[in-house]
């Protein structure tokens, strides 16, 4: 009997060529997302108020769970090899502060990043597929996936076919996140659902189970060069997603916020958000990451006033 | 990791209690000729101040003193008048909101989260549209000049004591009637600040007055013949003895009374947020609201998962200080009202019902009740047919949106109830046919100064907030 595996979803007959349609009537089944209230809800939790002790964890913990990134045009060997040193010391004056979670480069600087990284236990994350706009043949963006991996990336983060989601060719998003994971081999597979051009929640819900079905390690929100980046109310939903996932299947699927994410009070946020949504089994950069680059300066900065009393200025820190 | 919030109190620091408050009558603290009573934290259970108790002899002094005002200041005095000191009262409040909300948290018990974002900004927001009400009154619907009844005679609950206190007071004053308000007795606190905002917004002496005591005090007021209308908001027994009361008489009455409100979940709801929405709509402000959504109604095609998730998410609410800014739920306002929340519950328990709550530490000090779920229950059960006034929910289940309709209106009260679906169609079919004078779609316990609010049958009568909230001020 032809059958075609759906990850998760477990093999499906497709013997009356009924996969996708399956897969479509699965994601259309969920429940719907209520944008008023998953906003009022998110707006609620950002009210939370962590202070003395709490904030210090909350720094610390939010530190090692930062990808550190950059993804310009403009980057250099130079600027990639200075961020990972900031990676593995984010304050060369405090030996307590952790190290950041990963550091993210385009495929052509794996290199360059994973050298700069031998021995810190850091690992490199690449964006692949065709970042930003997963605008190329399936062909060229299983290339840039292999090439990454084999130059060392440890994670790829991917780029979703928005124009197929939003169509309704739910069957061809599925199959090139399955071609993808199948390319990163050992390496860990985050799916950016670039969520501000979703336009709404129950997108947000849907596109979140289809990459967790088609073997997604991690979902991320944004590539950060689409406004609006991740929100609270968008994080909340895949954080919904990602417990009812595990729920129902026993497979623990990551989360990533990116982009526009600034401050410690924002990285709190999240913090809070998914202490009280996924749960405490995701506060761990095994299970979620922020993804951001000038967040760390302001984590550094606060730490520092917390512990000493006194902030100091931004020229104390480094740029990259 | 486990991620353990550090307290995070607001500061009492920011209110100054007396140790002891007088009545507020014709401009003027003065004292009460009963004897004086205690206002009591119920979170700690320490005396707050002391308070006077007005006597039959000075409920008379304050309707006299409401007279003269009426007659010699507030009636004659033209509408865009009244509203500037309208918005000079909504302005300060605004400008001592934080006070007002950590008096009202000491006082009432309720999470400081609350006061600060839900209560102390919708009084600011009464006053604000009442305000600008005051010089459109022809434009009402109520004829081309209204005129004010006179006197207004006000009896308040302890659930929301400022925000009743604004309910009441703003369209009174904005239709051109005076005041005398009876704020509840364990929680007089934030009335008696107000009235030092009467003050300071510079009211004319006697439009606001304000009398604190018990039942007795209610009673001498609701009874008194120098009082044109009385306006009352609390327990279903209290006001069929003031309708007994002021039958035959030429007052004008209002009732906003008890309820036991509906919250209908259909299969094809949003269920995260219906999730969220059941839980604002029974332990927003611990259970006690009037319009609570007490009796969860829930298709049983989703009963399982619902409940799966509402228990999940119940675990996460914070039992605790008030004062906490990361309180979901504060104190029970009084040990009496503890007792009657324990009574209710045994009695669910006796009868049948399963009881869950969430593991959670209860303080040792003052009036706690941990947030409850029953399942299993029967529409005969005393839980889903007597107003438990607590954080209490009872969850049954239906089939058919006939029978969710059916169940809903099967009780006495009729104010409010709430319905959970994706599907608009389903909305009005659902709202047509329940009997609540509020309908919540896809949210639960949302106030709003320009929506009318009020029962059907045992719930009350007239509405309060809105266009409609004028009538039950204006000689229509």
């Amino acid at each position: 009997m032809p059958v075609a595996d759906f990850g998760d979803a477990g093999v499906v007959s497709t013997e009356t060529l009924n996969g996708v349609a399956e897969l479509r009537a699965f994601l259309r089944g969920l429940p719907g997302v209520d944008e008023v209230g998953a906003s009022e809800r998110a707006a609620r939790l950002a009210t939370r108020s962590i202070k003395t002790s709490a904030k210090a964890e909350a720094i610390d913990l939010a530190i090692s769970m930062v990808d550190l990134t950059t993804l310009e045009g403009a980057d250099t060997a130079g600027k990639v090899r200075a961020l990972c040193a900031k990676a593995a010391h984010p304050d060369p004056a405090d030996a307590s502060v952790p190290r950041v979670a990963a550091v993210c480069v385009y495929p052509d600087m794996v290199d360059v990043a994973v050298r700069a990284l031998d021995g810190t236990g850091i690992g490199v994350a690449s964006v692949a597929t065709a970042f930003p706009s997963g605008r190329a043949p399936l062909a060229a963006k299983l290339a840039d996936t292999r090439a990454a991996v084999e130059a060392g990336a440890a994670e790829i983060d991917m780029v979703i076919d928005r124009g197929a989601f939003l169509s309704g060719d739910l069957g061809k998003v599925f199959d090139e996140i399955a071609a993808v994971k199948d390319a990163c081999g050992a390496a860990h597979l985050k799916v950016i659902l670039e969520t501000g051009e979703l336009a709404t929640l129950d997108n947000v819900r849907r596109a979140s189970w289809l990459a967790m079905r088609a073997g997604a390690d991690f979902i991320k929100t944004s590539t950060g060069k689409v406004a609006p980046a991740a929100t609270l109310p968008v994080t909340l939903v895949m954080l919904e997603a990602v417990r009812d996932h595990r729920a129902a299947t026993g497979r623990q699927v990551g989360v990533k916020p990116a982009g526009g994410i600034r401050t410690t009070k924002d990285a709190v946020k999240y913090l809070v958000l998914v202490n009280e949504t996924a749960g405490p089994d995701w506060l761990s950069p095994e299970w979620f990451r922020l993804g951001a680059s000038s967040v760390l300066n302001d984590l550094l900065m606060q730490r520092r006033k917390l512990a000493t009393g006194a902030y100091p200025g931004p020229d104390y820190f480094t740029l990259d | 990791m486990v991620f353990e919030y550090a307290p995070a109190p607001e500061s009492a620091a920011i209110v100054d209690v007396r140790p002891s408050y007088g009545l507020f009558v014709g401009g003027e603290f003065t004292d009460g000729h009963g004897e004086p009573f205690k206002s009591v934290n119920p979170a700690d259970e320490t005396v707050l101040a002391e308070i006077a108790r007005a006597d039959e002899g000075d409920v008379d002094r304050a309707v006299a003193a409401a007279r003269t005002a009426f007659e010699r200041v507030w009636g004659p005095m033209p509408g865009a008048e009244r509203a500037k000191y309208l918005y000079r009262i909504a302005r300060i409040v605004q400008e001592r909101s934080r006070e007002l909300a950590v008096l009202e948290s000491i006082d009432n018990g309720k999470p400081i989260r609350e006061s600060r974002d839900v209560d102390v900004p919708l009084v600011a927001a009464h006053f604000f549209y009442y305000a600008g009400w005051a010089d459109k009154l022809g434009h009402a619907g109520f004829g081309p000049d209204p005129r004010p009844l006179g006197v207004a005679g006000q009896i308040i609950p302890w659930n929301f004591p400022l925000l009743m206190l604004a309910w009441k007071i703003a369209p009174a004053l904005a239709c051109g009637n005076t005041v005398v308000l009876k704020p509840a007795e364990t929680t007089p606190l934030t009335a008696l600040l107000f009235a030092d905002i009467c003050r300071q917004a510079d009211l004319p002496p006697g439009v606001v007055n304000i009398v604190t005591g018990a039942g007795d005090t209610g009673r001498a007021l609701a009874e008194h013949p120098g009082v044109d209308k009385v306006a009352f908001t609390g327990s279903t027994d209290v006001g069929r003895q003031i309708a007994r009361s002021a039958a035959g008489t030429a007052k004008r009455l209002t009732l906003e009374l008890g309820g036991k409100a509906a919250n209908i979940v259909f299969e094809d709801a949003a269920l995260d947020q219906a999730v969220e929405g059941v839980v604002n709509g029974i332990f927003f402000n611990q259970g006690h609201v009037c319009c609570a959504g007490s009796r969860l109604l829930v298709q049983e095609s989703v009963a399982e998962e619902l409940l799966e998730r509402l228990k999940t998410r119940m675990a996460t609410l914070r039992v605790g200080d008030p004062l906490d800014k990361n309180t979901d739920v504060g104190a029970i306002n009084s040990a009496a009202q503890l007792a009657r929340i324990r009574e209710l519950a045994d009695a669910g328990e006796a009868e049948g019902a399963e009881r869950w709550s969430p593991p959670c530490e209860l303080p040792p000090q003052g009036f706690w009740f941990a947030p409850t779920v029953f399942t299993g229950v029967a529409q005969s059960h005393r839980i889903a047919r007597e107003e438990i006034f607590g954080p209490v929910l009872s969850m049954l289940t239906f089939r058919t949106p006939e029978e969710a309709v059916t169940k809903a209106n099967n009780t006495p009260y009729g104010l409010s109830a709430g319905i959970w679906t994706e599907k608009g169609s389903r909305i009005l079919w659902t709202a047509q046919r329940l009997r609540a004078g509020v309908v919540w779609a896809n949210t639960f316990n949302k106030f709003d100064p320009a929506s009318p609010f009020g029962g059907y049958k045992e719930s009350g009568f007239g509405r309060e907030g809105g266009r409609h909230g004028l009538e039950g001020y204006l000689d229509a």
